[in-house]
């Protein structure tokens, strides 16, 4: 008899509690970002695909189309290829395509890479219609930064 | 003719109580189906509807339409006239519990001396509709859901019934009208908090909310009764159950928060009417607040708190007012 009213007691007070700890909640401010048009800061560890990185200095990238990322990508996705210009001191880069669709993210191009001149972007919307909308061509990327 | 001359105002009288009633209906459907998914949302930290309008005001509005657009799914095996009239079963008789509400002195259907039990009688066809519902639908989940539905209903319209049962043994009348009026100096919430809070409980089991919506727990049962129900038809269900919830809500007002009463108004005997839907509102919010804040009770759950604690809570009750007014 005596545990008859406590449980109502202790039952009844818990559920107050409850009520206070959703009423609470629905006067907080909400935490949820609206998608399509809010966007969220990704952090620079986030790890996409790879990128040319634009130097400040230079006002373009690094790359001296050696091929070690070429040569060194296991998913074997890179295309480099570069070429000997009048008056200009080493090879000019021409092409640098990455088939995202074979890319396995493994970063041995950006561990690889003499000058420095890969990293890893920050781009996190992947979706697309065709599979060749995943071949990227970095080198237009590059020239297309701001 | 004469007698149609003498019986037109009384004739149009009826047409304005029904379509009042079909706006309450549908209006009621919308204002909460959109209120109950902005407070779900805003309760766990996100906003709730936010595409269609401006806050996603018109958000309901497209659902109806999406709604009316779908076909209607009768499986093969079930049992067909009994499938369709289920849905109407469950939306036809909320209209009438409507006409007898006083939403303030002067706006009221038809003040009838056995109101309460007008409003009683009707609100249990619903239950008839969730059982052929789910017994016609040849679904085990929905005849379990049915099944449920019956035995938490059964249980819990007894403490309902006993705790106005003590209301009307202290005003001596069924009319809604009465009972309102009796209640002038103090609200019967003050003299009666027990039979309030046992009705409250009572009418959550009793409109299938949460915590105690057991005839169509998601995680169990699918969808319970309506798991075959689609399009239109389901919708039927969901507009009568709203419907229920704003009958059994503006019976707790008339019964324990004063009716129309409040701080006076202009023209108060139609103005009143804001005051009765501010009350029922508010307790609408309860039952909202109570949904997204409670866990879903296990059925021996449910059936124990009732008879062991509200049925014996409301007797006593009962009987304590019986006493009283007879002494006083």
């Amino acid at each position: 008899m005596k545990s008859y009213f406590s449980e109502l007691f202790t039952g009844a007070w818990s559920l107050i509690l409850g009520l206070k700890v959703t009423i609470k909640a629905l006067f907080s401010p909400i935490v949820t970002y609206q998608y399509p048009r809010e966007k969220i800061e990704v952090t620079p560890n986030y790890r996409g695909h790879i990128d040319l990185v634009k130097f400040a200095d230079t006002g373009t990238h690094k790359c001296i189309s050696c091929g070690s990322c070429m040569r060194d990508c296991p998913s074997d996705c890179i295309v480099v290829e570069g070429e000997k210009r009048e008056g200009v001191k080493g090879k000019v880069l021409t092409i640098f395509t990455l088939d995202f669709t074979k890319c396995s993210l493994c970063g041995a191009c950006v561990e690889v890479c003499p000058t420095k001149a890969l990293d890893y972007s920050n781009e996190y919307e992947l979706a697309g219609f065709a599979r060749e909308d995943f071949h990227y061509d970095l080198l237009k990327r590059v020239e297309e930064r701001e | 003719m004469e007698i149609f001359y003498s019986l037109l105002p009384e004739l149009i009288r009826m047409v304005v109580c029904a379509i009042c009633g079909a706006v309450i209906v549908f209006g009621n459907a919308l204002v909460m189906g959109y209120a109950e998914r902005k407070l779900a949302g805003h309760i766990m930290f996100r906003p709730g509807p936010m595409e269609v309008g401006p806050h996603g005001i018109y958000q309901l509005v497209v659902d109806g339409l999406k709604l009316m657009g779908k076909q209607l799914v009768i499986p093969k095996n079930a049992d067909k006239p009994l499938f369709m009239l289920a849905p109407l079963l469950a939306f036809g008789p909320v209209f009438v519990p409507l006409l007898v509400i006083p939403f303030s002195d002067k706006i009221q259907g038809f003040d009838h001396d056995i109101g309460l039990l007008v409003i009683l009688a009707l609100a249990s066809i619903n239950l008839l509709a969730i059982l052929t519902g789910g017994w016609a639908s040849n679904n085990k989940y929905s005849l379990f859901g049915a099944f449920r539905a019956v035995s938490q209903n059964v249980a819990y319209e007894i403490p309902m019934l006993l705790s106005l049962l003590s209301i009307v043994f202290m005003t001596n009348t069924f009319s809604l009208k009465g009972v309102v009026a009796a209640q002038s100096p103090v609200w019967f919430i003050i003299i009666q908090p027990l039979a309030f809070l046992i009705y409250l409980v009572a009418l959550v089991a009793e409109t299938n909310r949460a915590p105690f919506d057991l005839p169509e727990a998601e995680s169990e049962l699918t969808a319970g009764f309506h798991t075959e129900y689609s399009g239109m038809s389901f919708s039927l269900f969901v507009l009568g159950e709203y419907a229920n919830m704003f009958i059994v809500c503006s019976v707790a007002t008339v019964f324990f928060l004063g009716g129309s009463s409040g701080i006076p108004l202009p023209y108060f005997e139609y103005s009143g009417v804001i005051w009765f839907l501010l009350k029922v509102y508010a307790l609408m919010f309860f039952l909202v607040w109570i949904r997204w804040t409670y866990p879903r009770t296990r059925f021996d759950q449910l059936m124990n708190f009732c008879w062991k604690y509200l049925i014996p809570f409301s007797l006593v009750n009962l009987l304590i007012t019986v006493v009283m007014v007879k002494l006083l």
